[in-house]
């Protein structure tokens, strides 16, 4: 078989296929190159041309050009494309390695592409076009990162530690600012360099500390990229993440701060006051701008029902407006593009169609991708660009302090913040969130346009540390984090027995407040619910779905979930929670010897003929052939797993629960007893709706469909299964059981599920493996 | 309203606060909240939770104000109901939602977690058989959906069963051909295994940190 092979054949191809991958961007480099070049040459014909008009006529004829090359006009976007071609190929050159993405974090190997791209061009021009340009990071290449970290965001675990995060985002970036910017400057007026060619004694103060509070910034983009591939738990996770975000708010103050006392030559105590409420605007400015623009997105997606094909967009511009509204204030953009995101989310999902879902997610994700891989590039390519001053002392200290003030920060808020939190922090917990303190391309974007004389040695340090904190730490945090046995990412999927308990615990706590008379959180978020249930759903989501409650929610997308796993190849009987209730009736039915006409309505058997058994055996069996796609976690690079690594093993647990499920089947057929001849059948729907989303490996068809509609014994039965390509966790047929005896007064509800089925079936599911997206239907969890 | 005068003598408080492990200062709150509730009696009845407004709201009402009566939670060995609870016994129910100490043993986080899950055990299972029949808990998913009106009854059974079902197969290991009678305490146990009841179960208000050392009531 051929998966046998894979892993050998693999490693061979995959190492041509690394020699192709550097060959390509050898060419494209010099393509690049020579490309520049040639601009040059036309534009300086240009010039030629322009000098000499009068001797031109004179002239012989110029005969009709044949073939002539124009590059001018297409310059900027054919280099645009050519740098976004380049960056994406990376992408895909690595991820035919995987040997070096597993030691080596992505963010690393684009940045050494970076530098030796720069370096080509470097020594082809002698001079590299500054491509890292603050307008096109800031404007370009920073928003679809930020959105798409913003629009799925884990909304629970973020306001759960909201307090903590606040903590490390403002305090812990204010202390770092100051530490680092004060003590450079103690540096700066005690070391004497005399072979330097700078004098370091130069440096202000001020200098200093705007140095400072740009370089204590943990950057969102780095910490993404590294945390990414290494699964930590979720806590850890959102708390470096979290702020991340949050101190872009910080920044922005302390910077135009320094800035503007720079320029103004002093500082006095009201310019301080100022600052700090200036800090508070930029702060809530930036999240009320936000949510202004989210709740018009989100209002906007009411009426989309007509016009499907745009709802993404009005998504995506949105949530841009925010961010340049924001940036036209000088509020913080990071800080409003993230409220709009998380804000608009739950009521424009209800709002969506699913296609447009997909659209949405499979947008956001790569434009990050494509624009965290751009960054980290042009890092490298800036990098060989400037002039650098360097000095040892001020470079090696800045790194020093930069981790000092890293760490006592962190372990001093932890202090304080322990007091107040129910589940502490531990000192491995300390111990990564420490380590994760990333630099990135915030920090060189903000360097890069001070207009400060000793930019160039402010810059030349930014560098430094931004490539000791992302080569250094973001190599060695995989093996720490593996040394340190520091709790990974739970991958269970969620259980309906859990989703249950947890909405039931927040009522149980919810009344025990209520009869402490104690007015605690639980309280407010309750009210906050019921606000929200009351009037604001009602407003922003169109029709029916604005009563629908979470957990129902939540039981539909376990359900469309599982019946979406029906398509795997093959066998696969890892039956769920909503496999056939007939099973389960018998099972878990009392054993109660009363007359039929007790209940009715308990049984909800379908009747598979032996024929039908056997088609759908047939069925499952030739999908043995398709690729499994699995979703492990939100993971930006590596959207899929890539199931050829499971090889072999894999071909045997087809097998292997293939023959379970012919064991399920010849059970289910056991259990198969005619219903009493009461009233009204009964209907079970199996709702077997699938995805098309998932990557598709390349050879994959897609099988006839056939239909199964498991009804009353009356009906003949059909089989529906919608076939593709999707995800993996075994096979199961859902059939919610519908009681007999409400079907006629629940029609309404039957009409809805019979919407919500064609909806199902006419458009593709969104992306069911999604483990943050099950309370996506509230703003706030409860 | 709740006045003090008639506060019991310190020595009782001290007696409780060594049995449920709240601190002084907070047993002196909630004897007030008791005192308040029961509209200066000496028992709560269950009536006088009636009377809590913001409880209106709540769609599992009927089993919290039950959960207070049943004896059950009192201590391990009482079985039955009460029709009307004194302080002390307010005071343990209470006891459940204390937040866990910093510093546990893992022979205390576990018993904690033993007591807190009992706790939501007996809510469920109503008729206090020690079992949480298919009935119980499909009541459980309707009390919890009663607020969103008649589209809820229909998934509220798929719902209940889907989770049956679940708890059927994956920790009760029944073959197809055996009858589930209900959950027993084990089995729900090993259900929420991966639910961190600890942490989750909490009041605020009932932390305990100020007595050094955590007594586990």
């Amino acid at each position: 078989m051929f998966s046998r092979m894979a892993p050998r054949g693999r490693s061979g191809l995959g190492r041509s296929l690394a020699e192709l991958g550097l060959l390509l961007l050898a060419i494209l480099v010099l393509l690049d190159g020579t490309v520049l070049s040639l601009e040059a040459a036309t534009s300086s014909e240009i010039d030629t041309h322009e000098g000499k008009p009068g001797t031109h006529k004179n002239t012989s004829k110029k005969s009709f050009p044949v073939l002539g090359i124009k590059y001018d006009d297409v310059s900027v976007p054919f280099e645009i494309s050519l740098w976004v071609l380049l960056a994406s190929l990376m992408k895909l050159g690595f991820h035919l390695i995987p040997r070096l993405s597993n030691v080596v974090p992505e963010s690393c190997l684009l940045i050494s592409v970076g530098l030796l791209v720069g370096g080509i061009l470097k020594l082809a021009r002698d001079e590299v076009p500054p491509v890292l340009s603050d307008r096109i990071f800031f404007l370009c290449l920073l928003p679809p990162i930020i959105l798409d970290a913003g629009y799925f965001l884990p909304i629970r675990p973020f306001v759960e530690n909201i307090g903590t995060i606040l903590m490390f985002a403002v305090v812990g970036t204010l202390w770092n600012a100051f530490f680092v910017g004060g003590l450079i400057y103690a540096v700066c007026q005690i070391a004497q360099d005399k072979y330097s060619e700078i004098d370091l004694s130069n440096i202000g103060i001020l200098p200093c500390l705007l140095f400072g509070s740009i370089i204590s910034a943990v950057d969102p983009v780095a910490v993404l990229a590294v945390f990414e591939e290494i699964h930590i738990n979720e806590l850890l996770h959102i708390l470096v993440f979290g702020e991340s975000l949050l101190n872009d708010a910080v920044t922005v103050v302390l910077y135009h701060l320094f800035e503007e006392f720079m320029e103004s030559g002093s500082v006095s105590a009201v310019d301080a006051l100022l600052g700090l409420v200036s800090f508070l605007i930029v702060a809530l400015g930036g999240v009320l701008v936000g949510a202004f623009y989210g709740i018009l997105a989100a209002f906007t997606s009411r009426f989309t029902s007509h016009t499907r094909v745009i709802e993404p967009l009005f998504v995506f511009l949105y949530s841009y407006m925010a961010y340049l509204s924001a940036e036209v204030f000088h509020l913080s953009g990071i800080m409003s593009l993230i409220a709009c995101g998380a804000v608009m989310r739950p009521y424009v999902e209800a709002n969506i169609s699913h296609k447009s879902h997909t659209t949405i997610k499979y947008f956001l994700k790569m434009w990050s991708s494509v624009s965290e891989t751009l960054i980290f590039i042009f890092l490298g390519v800036a990098t060989v660009e400037g002039e650098h001053h360097w000095n040892w002392v001020f470079l090696t200290s800045t790194v020093v302090l930069c981790l000092v003030a890293r760490v006592i920060g962190v372990v001093g808020l932890t202090f304080i913040i322990n007091k107040f939190r129910i589940v502490k922090l531990t000192t491995k917990d300390q111990f990564i969130i420490a380590y994760g303190g990333l630099r990135g391309a915030i920090a060189f974007s903000l360097g890069f346009i001070l207009h400060s004389e000793h930019k160039r040695i402010f810059l030349t340090a930014i560098i430094t540390v931004i490539f000791f904190t992302v080569f250094v730490q973001g190599m060695t945090i995989k093996p720490l984090v593996e040394l340190l046995a520091v709790k990974k990412k739970h991958e269970a999927k969620r259980s309906i027995n859990e989703e249950i308990h947890t909405r039931f615990l927040d009522h149980l706590l919810t009344g025990i407040e209520d009869i402490c008379g104690h007015y605690g959180h639980h309280h407010w978020k309750n009210k906050l619910n019921r606000f929200n249930k009351k009037y604001v759903k009602k407003i922003l989501i169109a029709g029916d779905r604005s009563k629908e409650p979470q957990l129902i929610a939540f039981y539909h997308k376990l359900e469309m979930k599982n019946a979406i796993q029906m398509v795997e190849s093959g066998g696969g009987s890892k039956l769920n929670s909503t496999f056939p209730s007939t099973v389960s009736m018998q099972n878990i039915q009392p054993k109660i010897h009363s007359p039929p006409s007790a209940r009715p309505s308990e049984r909800a058997l379908p009747q598979l003929t032996k024929g039908r058994e056997e088609e759908i055996r047939q069925i499952l069996r030739t999908n043995l052939q398709k690729t499994r796609q699995r979703l492990q976690s939100y993971n930006r690079h590596t959207l899929v797993v890539d199931p050829d690594e499971e090889g072999f093993d894999d071909l045997i647990l087809k097998k292997r629960r293939m023959m379970e499920l012919d064991w399920k089947l010849k059970q289910m057929t056991n259990y198969l007893t005619v219903p009493r001849p009461q009233g009204s059948p009964t209907m079970s729907r199996a709702r077997m709706a699938s995805d098309s989303q998932a990557y598709v490996k390349p050879g994959a068809e897609n099988v006839p469909t056939i239909k199964i509609d498991l009804a009353s014994p009356q009906s003949p039965d059909s089989v529906r299964l919608l076939d593709e390509v999707v995800q993996d966790q075994g096979l199961t047929m859902s059939l919610p059981s519908s009681s007999s005896r409400a079907y006629k007064t629940s029609g309404k509800d039957d009409g809805r599920d019979q919407q919500k089925l064609l909806r199902c079936l006419s458009d593709p599911g969104p992306d069911v493996d999604d483990d943050e997206d099950y309370d996506d239907d509230e703003p706030v969890p409860t | 309203m709740g006045a003090l005068k008639s506060t019991p003598a310190p020595t009782e408080h001290y007696d409780l606060s060594e049995k449920t492990g709240f601190s002084l200062r907070q047993i002196r709150v909630l004897h007030k909240r008791f005192k308040q509730l029961s509209e200066g009696d000496d028992v709560l009845r269950r009536e006088d939770f009636l009377g809590i407004s913001s409880l209106k709201y709540n769609p599992i009402r009927k089993e919290i104000i039950e959960a207070f009566f049943n004896r059950r939670n009192f201590s391990p060995s009482c079985e039955g109901r009460a029709n009307e609870i004194d302080f002390e016994e307010f005071l343990v129910v209470m006891s459940h939602f204390k937040p866990p100490c910093s510093k546990m043993t893992d022979e205390q986080r576990k018993s904690i977690r033993r007591e807190k899950l009992k706790f939501i055990f007996n809510m469920h299972d109503s008729d206090g058989d020690g079992l949480i029949t298919l009935e119980d808990y499909r009541h459980v998913v309707e009390e919890l959906l009663s607020r969103s009106g008649a589209l809820g009854k229909e998934t509220s059974r798929a719902i209940a069963d889907a989770a049956m079902f679940e708890v059927a197969r994956t920790v009760g290991h029944r073959d197809p051909d055996e009858f589930y009678e209900g959950i027993t305490f084990e089995h729900f146990l090993k259900l929420l295994s991966n639910f961190d009841i600890e942490s989750r179960m909490n009041i605020r208000f009932l932390k305990t940190d100020v007595i050094p050392g955590c007594r586990l009531g």
